[in-house]
C-alpha cells in the first residue's frame, strides 16, 4: 500500500496504463513540461518522452478531434481538458462526433479513448472554471461517465476506462485533487458501471458522486451520533449507471437521497430518482429528496461558494427532517 | 491591389485567373507550369477523365433518385468532379482521406459501392461503407471537424513511422470554422503529414466567397500557418491531380502539410433542399460551363490521340450502366430492422438500453396482424 494523493492517483493510473499498453498517449494543454495545470501528470514527460506525452497549442477543438482521429488509427489517446467547462469549446467533436462514431458507422469505427477533465467547484475559480458537468456528458448517448472519489478509484476506474472500447469522460474533481488515500501495489484495474457501498446503515440510502461523497460520508457520521444509521453509495459512474447496488439498499431503507454537486435542473440525480420512483416505488417509506447546489453560477466568492455547494451539514439536516 | 482584382472579379461573377496554377486551359491545350509538375502523359491521364464521366454520371442519377424520394437529400458534385477524382486518384492505396458530404464522387471514385456511398443521403445508415476497408472517413456533416480528425489522424500515422498520409477535404465555407484554424495550425506545429485539400466552389449555402472571407485568396492563409500552400484551378483535373500528389510526396518524406486552394464552381444548388435562383444569377453559370473539367479534358485526351468516338461511348454506356445498377438497388432495398435503432451505441448495450429494446420489441409485437 502507498499513501497517494487524488492528483498523485492520476499519474499512477496514467503511467500504468502507459507502460502496460504502447498504445496508450496523453495529449492537452500543458500536461508535459508543466505536469499538468493541477499537477496531475508530473513526471509522466520525463518518464514516456514528448512522443507519448504531448504538449499542445490552446485548442481543445484540436485535441479532441486530433484524439479521435488518433483513437481511427488504433491508439488509445488520453486526450485532456484542462477544466471541464471548457467542454463548451468543444462539444462539436465531444457529443456529435466521438460520441456517435460507433452508431453511424454501425460498429466499424470505434473510438477507445478516454477525455480526462479537472470538473467541479470548492477551489475559488468562479463561474466559467467550477461547474460540474457530469450531467451534460449523461445526456449525450454513446458516451461513458466516470468520476472517481478516491485515489484508489483514480487508479482502478482510469485504467478500466483506458481499456474500454467506448469513449469514456472521466471528470477528476477539483477539489479532491489534494486528498489522501491508500492506493495497493502493483496494477489496479476495477469496472466500469459499478457503484460503491461505503457505509451501510438501515435508515436511508444516501447516494453520492465524487467529491459529494466525503460529505455526504461526514453528514452519515453526524447522523450516527443521533442514532440514524444511513447507508452511502458512491455512484462512481454514471454510464452504465448501477442502478441495482441503490434498488438492492432502497429496499432496505425505504428512503433515498442524493447529494449532486451539479446544478438543480437535470442533475444525474433527477434520472436515478425517476428510476428508483419507477422500480422500487412500494419501497420507498417517503419522497425521495435530492440535496444539490441551487440553480445558479456558481460564484467566486468564498463565503457564497461554500454556500452553495452542499455541506455536510446540509445533508445531515435534510436527512434528519425527513426521516427523523 | 491583386487582391482587389480577383475579389472583384469573384464579386462580379467572372472567372479569376491571377495566380492559379493550371495545366490544362479551359480550350484543352496543355501548359508546363514549373510550379506544378505532372507526371502522366495523356495515356495515363485518360483514368482521370473516365473516372469523372462515371462520377458525374452517379452523380446526376443520385439527383434524380431524389426527386423520385429514393433519396431523401443530395448535395451534389456537379462542376467539381476534378476537385475531387484528382485526389482521391493521386492517393496511394494505405493513405486514407476524410470527405464532407459533398465528396460523394471522391468517395465512389476510392471504389466505394454509389449504393453504400449513398446511404448517409438515403437514410438508411450514416456511413454505408466500411470506413477501414475504403480508408475513408464517415463523411463528417457538421462543417470542418473533418479537418481535426485528419491532423490527429496523420500525427498518429507520422509517430508509428508510417508512410500513410491523411487528405483532408474542405469548403470555402469550412474555412470559416474555428476548427478549420485550429487544424491549420495544428498540423503546422506538429509537422502532421495531412494535406488540406479546400474546393473554393464560391459559395456557402447562400453566401458567396468574398462575403465569408476579407482576402478571397484563401491559400494565402497557409503562410501564416507555415504552411506550403498554392492555388490552382479546381476544373483543372491534371492540376489537381499533380498538386495533390506532390502534397502527398512532401506529407510522406516527413515535410509536414500543405494547403491546397483549388478554385472551382458549385453548379447545383447546395442540396436538392435548396434553391439557388433566390441568391444567385443564372447567367454566372454559362462562364463556367466554358470551364467545364470533363470537356477541356475530353478535347486534350482526343487531340493526344488516347480518346475517340468509340471509347467515349463504351465509357459512357459504362457510366450510364452503373447509374442503372444505382437505381435498381435502391428501388428494391430492403426495409430495416427496427430494432437497429439500438445496436452500437456502446460496444455491449447498458442495461438501460436493453429495457428500451425490449419495450420497443413487446409493442412491435403487439402491433403486428
Amino acid at each position: 500500500m502507498a499513501q497517494l494523493t487524488y492528483r498523485e492517483a492520476v499519474a499512477r493510473g496514467i503511467t500504468q496504463e502507459m507502460e502496460r499498453d504502447p498504445t496508450v498517449l496523453l495529449i492537452g494543454e500543458d500536461v508535459g513540461a508543466a505536469g499538468g495545470a493541477f499537477k496531475a501528470t508530473v513526471g509522466l514527460l520525463e518518464r514516456f518522452g514528448p512522443a507519448r506525452v504531448r504538449d499542445t497549442p490552446i485548442a481543445e477543438q484540436a485535441i479532441i478531434g486530433a484524439a479521435m482521429g488518433a483513437a481511427m488509427t488504433g491508439l488509445r489517446p488520453i486526450a485532456e481538458i484542462m477544466f471541464s467547462d471548457f467542454f463548451a469549446v468543444c462539444w462539436d467533436l465531444v457529443a456529435n462526433q466521438i460520441a456517435k462514431t460507433r452508431y453511424m458507422t454501425n460498429g466499424q469505427v470505434t473510438l477507445p479513448l478516454v477525455i480526462r477533465s479537472g470538473n467541479g467547484g470548492g477551489s475559488r475559480f468562479g463561474a466559467q472554471h467550477s461547474q460540474s458537468v457530469e450531467s451534460w456528458a449523461m445526456a449525450i448517448p454513446g458516451l461513458k461517465v466516470v468520476a472517481p472519489s478516491t485515489p484508489t478509484d483514480v487508479v482502478g476506474l482510469l485504467a478500466a476506462a483506458v481499456r474500454d472500447p467506448d469513449p469514456v469522460l472521466f471528470f477528476e474533481q477539483k477539489s479532491l485533487y489534494a486528498t489522501k488515500g491508500e492506493v495497493p501495489d502493483g496494477e489496479v484495474v476495477d469496472e466500469l458501471g459499478t457503484a460503491k457501498v461505503v457505509r451501510q446503515g438501515s435508515d436511508a440510502t444516501i447516494v453520492a458522486l465524487a467529491a459529494m461523497v466525503p460529505r455526504a460520508v461526514a453528514a452519515a457520521s453526524e447522523l450516527a451520533g443521533e442514532g440514524i444509521e444511513a447507508t452511502v453509495i458512491d455512484l462512481r459512474s454514471l454510464v452504465p449507471l448501477d442502478v441495482s447496488t441503490v434498488a438492492a439498499s432502497v429496499a432496505a431503507t425505504g428512503h433515498l437521497f442524493t447529494v449532486e454537486e451539479n446544478p438543480r435542473l437535470c442533475g444525474w440525480g433527477a434520472e436515478l430518482t425517476s428510476v428508483v420512483a419507477d422500480e422500487c416505488f412500494y419501497d420507498l417509506d417517503g419522497p425521495i429528496v435530492r440535496v444539490t447546489t441551487p440553480h445558479v453560477p456558481l460564484p467566486a466568492a468564498d463565503a457564497l461558494e461554500d454556500l452553495a455547494l452542499p455541506s455536510p451539514s446540509l445533508i445531515a439536516d435534510t436527512v434528519r427532517r425527513r426521516i427523523g | 491591389m491583386a487582391d482587389v482584382a480577383v475579389r472583384q472579379e469573384l464579386a462580379g461573377g467572372s472567372l479569376p485567373a491571377r495566380d492559379i496554377l493550371t495545366l490544362l486551359a479551359p480550350s484543352g491545350v496543355r501548359r508546363e507550369d514549373p510550379a506544378l509538375e505532372c507526371d502522366l502523359d495523356a495515356g495515363a491521364a485518360a483514368r482521370l477523365w473516365e473516372a469523372m464521366v462515371i462520377g458525374r454520371r452517379l452523380d446526376r442519377a443520385a439527383v434524380a433518385l431524389t426527386r423520385q424520394g429514393e433519396l431523401g437529400v443530395y448535395a451534389s458534385s456537379a462542376g467539381q468532379e476534378a476537385c475531387q477524382v484528382g485526389p482521391v486518384l493521386a492517393l496511394d492505396a494505405e493513405d486514407w482521406m476524410f470527405p464532407t458530404y459533398r465528396e460523394t464522387v471522391a468517395v465512389v471514385t476510392r471504389g466505394v459501392d454509389p449504393v453504400e456511398a449513398l446511404a448517409l443521403y438515403r437514410g438508411s445508415a450514416h456511413c454505408g461503407f466500411d470506413p477501414r476497408a475504403a480508408r475513408i472517413a464517415p463523411s463528417a456533416t457538421p462543417i470542418a471537424t473533418q479537418a481535426l480528425h485528419a491532423v490527429g489522424f496523420a500525427m498518429a500515422a507520422a509517430r508509428t513511422g508510417s508512410s500513410v498520409a491523411a487528405l483532408a477535404f474542405l469548403g470555402d465555407g469550412a474555412t470559416s470554422e474555428g476548427d478549420a484554424h485550429e487544424a491549420l495550425n495544428f498540423a503546422g506545429v506538429f509537422r502532421a503529414p495531412c494535406v488540406f485539400f479546400v474546393q473554393n466552389n464560391g459559395w456557402a449555402i447562400s453566401v458567396p466567397i468574398e462575403h465569408q472571407a476579407g482576402n478571397v485568396v484563401l491559400a494565402a492563409r497557409g503562410a501564416a500557418y507555415g504552411i506550403p500552400a498554392l492555388r490552382i484551378d479546381g476544373n483543372d483535373v491534371l492540376a489537381t491531380y499533380a498538386a495533390t500528389r506532390a502534397a502527398l510526396a512532401r506529407a510522406r518524406s516527413g515535410g509536414g502539410p500543405t494547403l491546397i486552394e483549388a478554385v472551382t464552381y458549385r453548379m447545383e444548388a447546395h442540396t436538392t433542399a435548396d434553391d439557388p435562383s433566390r441568391y444567385r444569377e443564372a447567367a454566372v453559370l454559362d462562364a463556367w460551363r466554358q470551364r467545364d473539367p470533363l470537356a477541356r479534358m475530353e478535347r486534350y485526351l482526343r487531340d493526344a490521340g488516347v480518346l475517340d468516338d468509340a471509347r467515349v461511348a463504351s465509357v459512357t454506356a459504362e457510366a450510364d450502366e452503373r447509374a442503372a445498377r444505382l437505381r435498381r438497388a435502391l428501388q428494391d432495398a430492403a426495409p430495416l430492422d427496427p430494432l437497429r435503432l439500438f445496436d452500437h451505441v456502446y460496444s455491449a448495450p447498458t442495461p438501460l438500453l436493453e429495457r428500451q429494446r425490449a419495450q420497443l420489441a413487446d409493442e412491435l409485437s403487439r402491433m403486428e396482424p
